[in-house]
């Protein structure tokens, strides 16, 4: 599986990216840091397939 | 129970010394810990014999490698002493892994029927190497040990090694055609050679202590991440023979070696684990690691194998175990090319097996290491994190790494083997080590079928014989009519029907659904092993 790279989410993108700004919310640096870890494993295990993973890891560690 | 007693192993002015006849042996093997030892046995086994040396004359000191794999008991059973080692280890398949006070899971490490070996057994290498040089003197004819013979000088040429040997007695010199080196992780043979021996090195230090009490700790491996017996670090318990507990704790990268194996520094740490029951310390050693390999294991006449050619960290317990996956895999070609059965590029694919063998152990206790020691920043957010996701969900359960523990080497690319267009759909393909199945002979006299396997090439039939006659150097054994039984049907369930050449090192080396010679041979070919062409 490739890794899409369209929009993707099941409903309009503004609400669950702000759900994901107020997940943070009242967390110090490590706190959140901590939240993303877990958040990452949980989402790379929905998504399953390593070649998909990998090519986010390739395109994530690309700043811009 | 008395401590283990290190009884000094006899020395003898060797025959070169004492105007006896000069040796000359086939093979000299430099280095009497097990895996020299399993070496020299496996060789014997095959009717090479062997000069063993070793500058020392006692076991090891220290119980140092205790777990002992399945596939290594394997091994081992070919070699004679996995009885004894069965009945005086502890046996054990469940690991539990705690952080702090909680258990956040456990493992079963051989969940499955049918096999003869449990899965893991924990031994002192002390009692090891014991049994191992008992076994030795079985072949007074094929094994000769010398303790307190310190190899001082090694050259070789085209026909084989010289080496230059020191005693009490004096010094000599001994001519093989092959020297194996099992001088351990600090071999002074690879020095010699001026090999590099490149790889990565852990900061991390750990403390071992062997602790001698009466506890009723059932037999299982304990890991513990953030006891709060031991804050911030990771700590393993693990049951030895003799009322002996392993207690292995992490103590961080600025541990002082020397200030931390004193007993008024070790011993309130264990009494924090111990609680009031009373103990005493048998053995502590304070180590960090590392995880090298050779860049190839074979130099002309000086065959490396176990920690002299590769050493890892010890979670996984890939040390000890992946020096006998070494002696398995390199006995039975070197005993070939010795009685010119096969060329000595055969040697080749001791190289290559090992080679994958070795790299997959450093791998696994690398990240093992890692996943214990995590580096500060992200390394450490997602180990944390993986354990914060572990207490509640199974799937990173997974991803917690307290150490994967050793299991059998596939070769499944090694060039011995021949391809597989078998349409067999077990998991048995070339490359792989047989699983063991419960058999009954046709006398119905109980065994199992690793047993009647190794040592010479078999060819397996199950269900219906081989047609027609053999090529030389290969045994037939049948289950099925007229043959062996499968008793349980484990043997059907784990290689379907069919023909399978398997080598003496009890891997497949090729498999068939319909008899063929032409094929049987070529493959015997392409495993190394010589044909004389049919009249």
């Amino acid at each position: 599986m490739a890794l899409n790279t369209e929009f993707n989410f099941s409903e309009q993108p503004d609400q669950l990216y702000n759900d994901l700004i107020a997940l943070h919310e009242g967390l110090d640096e490590a706190q959140s840091a901590a939240l993303n870890a877990r958040l990452i494993l949980l989402l790379m295990n929905q998504i399953g397939d390593a070649q998909t993973i990998r090519a986010a890891f390739a395109a994530a560690r690309q700043p811009s | 129970m008395a401590p283990y007693d290190y009884a000094p192993i006899e020395y003898v002015t060797p025959p070169e010394l004492s105007g006896g006849t000069p040796k000359e042996a086939p093979v000299l093997i430099v280095g009497a810990g097990p895996i020299g030892l399993a070496a020299a046995v496996d060789l014997a086994l095959s009717g090479v014999a062997t000069v063993l040396v070793d500058d020392n004359n006692v076991v090891s000191v220290g119980s140092r490698a205790i777990c002992w794999a399945k596939r290594s008991l394997e091994i081992l059973d070919r070699l004679g002493v996995a009885d004894r080692m069965l009945a005086k280890g502890v046996t054990w398949k469940l690991g539990r892994i705690y952080r702090r006070a909680r258990e956040i899971y456990q493992f079963d490490l051989l969940p499955e029927e049918g096999h003869k070996f449990p899965a893991f057994i924990n031994l002192q290498q002390y009692y090891m190497e014991q049994y191992l040089i008992e076994r030795c003197r079985d072949f007074p004819g094929l094994i000769d040990l010398r303790f307190k013979n310190r190899l001082v000088g090694l050259s070789q040429d085209e026909t084989g090694v010289t080496a230059e040997l020191e005693t009490e007695d004096g010094r000599y010199q001994l001519k093989a055609a092959y020297l194996l080196a099992c001088d351990g992780a600090r071999s002074l043979i690879r020095q010699q050679l001026g090999l590099e021996f490149g790889g990565t090195v852990f900061e991390e230090r750990f403390l071992i202590a062997d602790v001698v009490m009466d506890a009723d700790f059932p037999s299982e491996r304990w890991f513990w991440f953030n006891p709060d017996f031991h804050p911030g670090q990771s700590a393993l318990l693990h049951k030895q023979p003799d009322n002996i507990y392993r207690i292995d704790l992490q103590l961080g990268p600025d541990a002082d070696a020397e200030a931390e194996r004193q007993p008024e520094k070790v011993i309130p740490r264990i009494e924090k684990i111990v609680g009031e029951r009373p103990f005493k310390l048998d053995w502590v050693s304070v180590y960090s690691f590392q995880c090298r390999r050779l860049e190839k294991f074979v130099h002309d006449r000086v065959i490396f194998a176990g920690d002299s050619a590769h050493i890892v960290s010890p979670f996984g317990a890939r040390g000890g175990n992946g020096g006998l996956h070494d002696v398995d895999n390199l006995c039975w070609k070197l005993a070939a090319i010795v009685k010119q059965e096969a060329g000595p590029d055969l040697l080749a694919s001791y190289d290559e097996e090992r080679i994958h063998g070795a790299d997959e152990n450093i791998r696994n206790s690398s990240w093992s290491t890692r996943f214990m020691s995590p580096e500060p920043g992200a390394e450490t957010w997602f180990r944390d994190a993986t354990l914060d996701l572990a207490e509640r969900f199974g799937f990173a359960r997974r991803l917690v790494n307290p150490g994967r523990l050793s299991v059998p080497c596939s070769l499944s690319d090694s060039a011995l083997n021949s391809a597989d267009q078998s349409g067999l759909a077990t998991p048995m393909v070339p490359g792989s080590p047989c699983a063991d199945a419960p058999i009954a002979s046709p006398q119905g006299a109980e065994g199992w079928l690793l047993n009647q396997l190794g040592g010479r090439f078999v060819l397996l039939s199950l269900g219906q014989a081989w047609p027609g006659a053999l090529p030389a150097g290969v045994e037939p054994l049948l289950i099925g009519e007229g043959g062996w039984q499968d008793t349980g049907g484990f043997v059907a369930a784990r290689y379907g029907n069919g023909h399978y050449l398997i080598r003496p090192d009890q891997h497949i080396a090729a498999r068939w659904q319909e008899a063929d010679a032409d094929a049987l041979r070529a493959a015997l070919q392409k495993a190394g092993i010589r044909q004389t062409e049919m009249v």
